[in-house]
């Protein structure tokens, strides 16, 4: 055996080429320099090798709801430092001033009515700008209170989940989230309402282990990755390197826990038809 | 510098801690243990069976750390696996087919973060047991006795009512690990258990726990009779309260009881 070992072949830079903002942009995945407006066409996805661009709630809602059919929910919804955290970079609530600022959204989600090729749906999507898609008392509201209006609706809820983890800032509030969202869910289901939960990268913690694994039907964009512990905190906890592949989409598909990986492009259409045969 | 926050993370990990099968021993007559998830395996992180508390038969289920070196290894260090939260949501099953309350006793450091627990589904096991518990037709009383560290405490946690040992500790995260994302250190951990307000107290503030169980004046671990006396006497006293709804308002005032929890702001 060796006494030294290269840990990775080839040679590495660790600076980017810079790329001009606008016109084109590079994937992620391929490295293909791809005009701007052929990603916005094909969804954020790469032509080249389907490579799924991270987008946030309002790409989802234009992707795959009817043009002007998203009436939106609760954004007056803010929420508060209950706990007054302060972490090494400051207070929780000067964060959240921050971020709303930069994201230009109130919240980790965004939620609301609206219409999936003339079907009314109730339609959530995470927003990963704010803070990973952390669930905190906010997400957790914002999300039971649309599945209350499904349940009074009657209409099928789709939840197109993203997580970086634990609003850690919101302490056990947080953690509470996922008993309510679930909680709501049980009854929405005893009513014979319909969900679709659809996993993109990343689906992890507490969205994962609650909303993102109770839908009756669980479709996921392709390698995303989905789980419930990190990578890496499993990584340090057994210390072994994690087999490729691991936690992807197609890595629960076959272990049974997605039902379908489904191209972006392709996703609309999916949701209508199984709307279709089951309600 | 005054930080119960970390004295009470301490104390839950105190190695004389009574542990679930302590309590058991002392309160839970005739206690018939019961073993697998009939899909799997038998996690022996978590502890499942039937006995009689007072003259109530329960389904008792709670986690399990070791004393010993082997057995920490036998019990996974109270963490368990999916196999553990299937095998607790099928005796909870089988509480409802026979009209019996569940008990459980929540003291876990998080579910185990394995490759064969994602392999199987630890999101969906969890996911599964707050959906199926927040119906289930029968009383349930949750107990935090030690450690109740994030989804993996949450995932036997959901029930009528959420009581809380006063040396205990319930967060989203353990502070160890709080402080390695928040900090990128190990070393802030007495720092993330202050800022996680995670004490019984703090709990109770949160309007997250329902009552804090008072421990004998030395702790818990200087008094295992006491201490089992007196979880054994608050659970009693809050199955009788329960026992006076309908199941269709049991269910209706536990749904509430989650939709309740949250600090926000709404403008109008």
């Amino acid at each position: 055996m060796d006494w030294f070992k290269r840990k990775q072949e080839g040679i590495f830079t660790t600076t980017k080429s810079a790329m001009p903002d606008g016109l084109w942009q590079k994937c992620e995945n391929c490295g293909e320099v791809i005009f701007a407006k052929a990603i916005e066409n094909s969804l954020a996805t790469c032509e080249k090798c389907n490579f799924h661009f991270r987008t946030d709630a309002k790409g989802y809602i234009n992707f795959w709801l009817d043009e002007n059919s998203f009436e939106e929910f609760n954004q007056n919804l803010k929420s508060t430092d209950h706990l007054g955290f302060v972490d090494a970079k400051g207070s929780y609530k000067t964060k959240l001033t921050e971020t709303i600022k930069k994201s230009g959204v109130n919240e980790a989600v965004r939620t609301g009515k609206g219409k999936i090729s003339s079907r009314e749906v109730i339609f959530v999507a995470m927003d990963f700008n704010f803070m990973a898609a952390s669930m905190g008392s906010v997400v957790g509201e914002k999300i039971s209170r649309a599945i209350d209006e499904a349940t009074k609706l009657k209409i099928p809820l789709i939840v197109v989940c993203a997580s970086g983890g634990a609003r850690m800032h919101e302490g056990a509030l947080s953690l509470m989230q996922m008993a309510k969202t679930s909680a709501k869910l049980a009854r929405f289901s005893q009513k014979g309402g319909f969900y679709i939960a659809i996993l993109t990268n990343p689906t992890t913690g507490g969205v994962s282990a609650s909303f993102a694994m109770l839908g009756d039907i669980i479709l996921a964009e392709p390698k995303a990755l989905i789980g419930f512990a990190g990578p890496r905190v499993i990584k340090q906890t057994i210390g072994k390197d994690l087999p490729d592949g691991f936690q992807t989409s197609e890595f629960l598909l076959e272990h049974g826990f997605v039902d379908r990986i489904v191209h972006r492009k392709e996703m609309k259409n999916e949701i209508k038809t199984l709307i279709e045969l089951l309600t | 510098m005054d930080n119960k926050g970390w004295e009470k993370v301490q104390l839950a990990r105190h190695p004389k801690r009574p542990y679930t099968l302590d309590y058991i021993e002392r309160i839970v007559k005739d206690f018939k243990e019961l073993h697998g998830d009939r899909f799997f395996g038998d996690d022996e992180a978590i502890i499942t069976g039937f006995g009689k508390i007072g003259n109530e038969t329960f389904a008792v289920i709670g986690q399990q750390k070791g004393r010993s070196t082997k057995e920490n290894i036998r019990r996974n260090f109270g963490m368990p696996n999916p196999e553990g939260y299937r095998k607790a949501l099928r005796i909870m099953k089988l509480a409802a087919k026979f009209k019996k309350p569940v008990l459980t006793l929540i003291d876990t450091p998080g579910a185990f973060p394995g490759i064969g627990a994602e392999e199987r589904g630890q999101a969906e096991a969890i996911a599964k047991n707050l959906f199926e518990m927040a119906v289930l037709p029968v009383p349930i009383i949750c107990v935090i006795i030690g450690e109740g560290a994030s989804g993996g405490a949450l995932g036997i946690g959901v029930g009528d009512r959420l009581l809380m040992l006063e040396n205990s500790w319930f967060s989203v995260i353990s502070p160890e690990s709080c402080s390695s994302i928040l900090w990128r250190t190990w070393d802030k951990k007495e720092i993330a258990a202050k800022a996680l307000k995670l004490t019984a107290e703090d709990l109770l503030e949160q309007k997250i726990i329902d009552e804090i169980v008072k421990e004998p004046t030395d702790g818990a671990h200087e008094n295992y009779d006491e201490i089992a006396r007196t979880v054994k006497e608050r659970v009693l006293d809050n199955l009788k309260e329960l026992k006076k709804l309908s199941t269709d308002k049991l269910i209706e005032k536990r749904i509430e009881k989650y939709s309740k929890i949250g600090f926000y702001e709404e403008q109008t």
